[in-house]
């Protein structure tokens, strides 16, 4: 087992091409899940790459239409950054707490693929895409496509997550919500995110998508194209039907932070809620 | 094992270690800086905080490699400053320190709220501590010494 800490981004990729390694970024996950006891190593069953301090990770622009975001850019300096879209600096701002917003990355979040990681609802409803290099090859691939189960994603042992590329669009209203044991480094028991726009009382685009009430985010594209082009009062007094169509994609669990009854009906209490408020 | 170079308490530090030695059993195994203190051990109580690069972070979480070109500083060497001198006093006076486990801490987290925010408000303090817990004092005294500390000290932050 090795630890090693490379230099630069080409390094990592050469790395990662000859070997097998597990990547660390900040740690605010893995630290945790490989915990072993007090004055004692972490128990990774691979050899790791400490990526934190890889600077070429670390940045914001936009370009092309879409903003771009290093992988290895902290929650907190995204959250402080003034081209981050409201309804992911709104997920943050309630995201553990400042020490740990500090250290954890975006790409971490992603790469930790958590059904109640509090970034992805946000990244659904925006269309993010995930950027993965090897050191052969770069694809970007939807996130929706990306994660596939709890902690499981489509990413070759060679690849990183080096970047998240976010469709810059405007929206008329936006919205993320989380129901949690408290404010602070609560795991999420729902989550919830909704954009939508909205033209001369014309419902033009609506997406919305739920945190930890399955194996992975729920958002149902062919049930948002049915309320597109509606108007409001229509998709107003048609909100039990929209709640009925969504019942069946909120399949949660039962687990030491809630239950599946109460998931369910809450997720649904907030989605009736966000339509009614538009 | 890797050679790790970082800036401890303002001293230039080696340390051969394995990278995912984690921060906070270095600090107070090899350089005996117990002011920084285990609660929970995973991220949840802030008792490990200490400023990296003059940002509060949880130290029970930080690898040992992630501090390599990074500037330490924990409770020992923040209390020599005029900064903690008012923190102390705040906290003295408004009854913010009882059993006094978490008050390193705290007053981590109140020096790197206060060095990106001089003025923060009641609500600014409570998301700027959200990540310490005290389980004697109830916050209020915490928050109301936080203040108080801000407006003596105007200037310093």
């Amino acid at each position: 087992m090795k630890n090693l800490i490379p230099k630069t981004y080409l390094e990592t990729l050469e790395l990662l091409s000859s070997g097998d390694y597990r990547l660390l970024a900040g740690g605010t996950d893995l630290m945790i899940q490989r915990r072993s006891w007090s004055n004692m190593l972490p128990k990774f069953r691979k050899s790791t790459l400490l990526i934190f301090n890889l600077q070429e990770m670390k940045y914001m622009f936009e370009e092309d239409d879409f903003l771009h975001i290093g992988a290895g850019t902290s929650l907190e300096d995204i959250k402080d950054n003034d081209l981050t879209p409201e309804l992911l600096v709104e997920a943050i701002n309630i995201m553990a707490s400042p020490a740990i917003r500090n250290m954890a990355t975006l790409g971490g979040n992603i790469g930790n693929a958590s059904p109640a990681g509090d970034s992805l609802p946000v990244l659904y409803v925006l269309n993010a895409l995930i950027v993965l290099e090897s050191i052969e090859a770069i694809r970007e691939v939807p996130i929706s496509d990306f994660i596939v189960g709890p902690g499981r994603k489509s990413i070759k042992s060679n690849e990183i997550i080096k970047e998240i590329r976010i469709p810059i669009k405007q929206f008329t209203q936006t919205k993320f919500e989380k129901v949690g044991g408290r404010k602070a480094d609560a795991i999420s028991k729902i989550s919830f995110a909704g954009a939508v726009e909205i033209n001369n009382n014309i419902i033009q685009d609506f997406r919305v998508s739920f945190g930890a009430v399955g194996p992975t985010v729920v958002r149902k594209k062919s049930l948002e194209n049915e309320i597109i082009g509606q108007t409001l009062a229509e998709a107003k007094l048609d909100v039990e039907n929209i709640l009925k169509s969504y019942e069946p994609f909120i399949t949660p669990i039962n687990d030491q932070r809630s239950n599946k009854e109460y998931r369910k009906e809450v997720a649904l209490n907030i989605l009736e809620s966000f339509i009614l408020t538009l | 094992m890797a050679s790790i170079k970082f800036n401890l308490n303002n001293k230039e530090t080696v340390i051969e270690e394995s990278p995912t030695a984690r921060l906070l059993d270095i600090l107070r195994d090899k350089y005996n800086f117990v002011g920084v203190k285990e609660g929970c051990g995973e991220g949840e109580c802030g008792a490990c905080a200490v400023l990296m690069d003059g940002k509060i972070v949880n130290s029970c979480i930080v690898p040992l490699g992630t501090v390599e070109g990074k500037s330490i500083i924990t409770i020992e060497e923040f209390s020599k400053s005029k900064r903690h001198k008012i923190l102390q006093e705040s906290f003295e006076e408004e009854g913010a320190v009882q059993c006094g486990f978490c008050t390193p801490g705290m007053l981590i987290a109140s020096e790197s709220l206060l060095n990106q925010n001089p003025h923060p408000t009641d609500e600014e303090i409570k998301i700027g501590l959200s990540g310490n817990l005290c389980r004697c004092t109830g916050y209020n005294m915490i928050i109301k010494a936080v203040k108080s500390a801000a407006k003596k000290g105007d200037g310093l932050w």
